[in-house]
């Protein structure tokens, strides 16, 4: 198609172009700051100022504490069993709740369909849920009560009971006439032929899990208990370094705390960042999913 | 009248049953975990009527009535809260609401697709960082010697700790949270995009109409319905502001302007106290106006435009 460039529309198209540039800058940054900080000598980065292109000198000094540190290490572990064990059932749970919702002769289907919306519009509040779970089912201290009280997201379930709303019927009358049951229908049908939507789903849940601090911070008092984020919260918003720190001179502990917050960050967002562009393109097309009006 | 209703209310039972046995065998996990961990908890709400007493429980433990709803709306805190929580939702609304929607528009003027991809790819990148890494980022960047302050600093500011300062909290807040979710924001709108039929432009080219014209009348009307769905949705958590993110930022020096009805609730009612049943009203008060806005909301929008969530 043939379209006229006009001046204006031309000057607008550079503008633009430019404009994302500066999107694109202002995104990545920060990002690229707390790398180059982290390679950087400790000593010469408390004196620098303003922003930081490349490592002041250049030091590892910080990884080898970061990398020593116990506690990231349990932190990863236990953040490794929630997202994995979590994920697991959050899919299993939503499949069984969606397919449920998704059958037109169920005589339940409209009732429960409202019941769950619900709960997207109105709930208990923080307090009554924190006394269920913790007073109630006695899952305080568990890693537990960070699985089971979000099994199933209402968003996410309601994603995918769209999708199988687009599998085509005739598929399924197939299986039914060869003696399939809808467990069969389910795991063996429909499941496999929207496979992208699942992708989706499980990438939702699992950066939901990999990212949550909250609930962890509410129901977990142990420290050998705390998932890889609120080890993070202690050493970055609550400043304690100390744990990493103890072989180190006084003078310098303020220097090298500086440096381990950053090494942190890296440490435990390389994992994100490393697998974002290979999911990328499947969250997008599951937003879009969820997009369509369920 | 079919002949099946005739049936007896027993016999229509039993069929449903036999014939969708596998289908409530696998909606009964799915109802438990709503029952126990949604309803369960909407249920103990009630304490919010009750002087909660641990070894009572919640249905053992004596009626109060409003007293706790009292309490706080007559309480020193009151106005503090609301301010805080409206001021908050009202600067989202008008500054971060709008910001996925201009640059889904920009996006969407893009001449090449492969630049348009990776500007996208880039900019989802930070809503899967987790918050408190970002918060992390943010204590690091805005502290007196970080590199946002020497930026202002350069600017003519005065060097200090921004998140010291009740002065800077709400903006920090607020730009923060478009510098990470306004990429990821539009997706949505992008998506609404798509569904634009192409003949619309080529016909508005041929009339004569520029660009600016083309996004006017064109792709603005074709996304009106998803931005009135998503402003119904903002206006339904007007009342909950994202708490998560206000505990990681704000401190004692900050709490005039920062502390919300949700933070208040989880430091009376879990942290610095055990005040469960007038934490529970202060909650129940705000998820009840919350309710009714995106109500309202949903009604209006459906009588102005004929787009509604349900």
């Amino acid at each position: 198609m043939a379209i006229k460039r006009s001046v204006s529309g031309r000057i607008f198209d550079s503008a633009n172009v430019i404009f994302m540039l500066l999107m694109i800058f202002v995104t990545l940054y920060p990002f690229w700051h707390v790398l180059a900080a982290s390679f950087s000598d400790s000593g010469l980065l408390l004196r620098h100022t303003g922003a930081l292109f490349w490592p002041e000198g250049f030091s590892l000094s910080a990884y080898e504490h970061v990398l020593q540190n116990q506690r990231i290490f349990t932190g990863y572990l236990n953040t490794i069993f929630v997202v994995v064990a979590g994920t697991a059932l959050n899919v299993l749970m939503t499949s069984l709740g969606a397919y449920v919702l998704s059958r037109k002769k169920f005589a339940m289907r409209r009732v429960l369909t409202i019941a769950i919306v619900f709960t997207m519009y109105f709930s208990g509040g923080m307090i009554p849920r924190y006394i269920v779970i913790n007073n109630y089912l006695h899952l305080g201290n568990s890693l537990w009560a960070l699985i089971l009280p979000g099994l199933v997201s209402t968003w996410n379930l309601i994603v995918m009971r769209t999708a199988f709303f687009g599998v085509p019927e005739s598929i399924e009358e197939s299986a039914r006439l060869d003696g399939a049951n809808d467990f069969v229908i389910l795991f063996r049908v429909i499941l496999p032929t929207i496979m992208s939507t699942v992708a989706v789903i499980i990438l939702f849940y699992a950066v939901g899990h990999w990212n949550a601090w909250f609930d962890a911070a509410l129901f977990l008092r142990k420290k050998e208990k705390y998932p890889l984020q609120l080890v993070l919260r202690e050493i970055l918003i609550l400043s304690s370094t100390e744990s990493m720190t103890n072989d180190v001179d006084f003078v310098d502990k303020e220097a090298i705390g500086e440096s381990i917050k950053y090494a942190t960050i890296i440490v435990t967002t390389l994992p994100v960042i490393c697998i974002y562009p290979f999911l990328q393109k499947y969250f997008v097309k599951g937003v879009m999913i969820g997009a369509v009006k369920g | 009248m079919t002949a099946g209703s005739k049936k007896s209310l027993w016999q229509r039972v039993r069929r449903e049953l036999s014939a969708n046995r596998y289908v409530y065998l696998m909606a009964l996990p799915v109802v438990i975990y709503y029952i126990i961990f949604c309803y369960a908890p909407m249920y103990g709400a009630q304490i919010a009527f009750k002087r909660f007493d641990v070894a009572k429980g919640i249905m053992g433990s004596d009626w109060v009535g409003l007293r706790y709803f009292a309490e706080f709306i007559n309480g020193p805190y009151f106005f503090r809260l609301m301010r805080n929580t409206l001021l908050i939702s009202f600067y989202e609304l008008i500054f971060a609401f709008p910001a996925p929607i201009l640059l889904a528009l920009l996006l969407n003027e893009l001449r090449s697709e492969k630049f348009k991809r990776t500007v996208q790819t880039i900019i989802y990148l930070p809503h899967f960082i987790s918050i408190v890494i970002i918060c992390g980022m943010i204590h690091d960047f805005v502290s007196r010697d970080g590199v946002i302050t020497d930026l202002l600093v350069l600017l003519g500011m005065e060097r200090t700790n921004l998140l010291g300062d009740p002065a800077f909290f709400r903006s920090v807040y607020i730009i923060s949270g478009i510098w990470q979710g306004v990429g990821w924001g539009t997706i949505i709108y992008l998506s609404a995009l798509t569904g634009i039929d192409p003949q619309q432009y080529e016909a508005a080219i041929v009339d004569g109409a520029n660009r600016f014209h083309q996004i006017w009348y064109i792709t603005l009307p074709g996304i009106a319905p998803t931005i009135t769905t998503m402003f119904i949705l903002q206006l339904g958590k007007v009342m909950s502001v994202g708490f998560e993110k206000i505990i990681l930022l704000y401190n004692p020096n900050t709490y005039e302007v920062a502390d919300v009805i949700s933070t208040y609730v989880y430091r009376m009612g879990l942290s610095e106290g055990t005040q469960f049943s007038a934490t529970t009203a202060i909650g129940l008060f705000s998820s009840a106006i919350n309710f009714l806005l995106i109500l309202t909301a949903n009604q209006v929008t459906r009588k102005l435009s004929h787009t509604s969530l349900w």
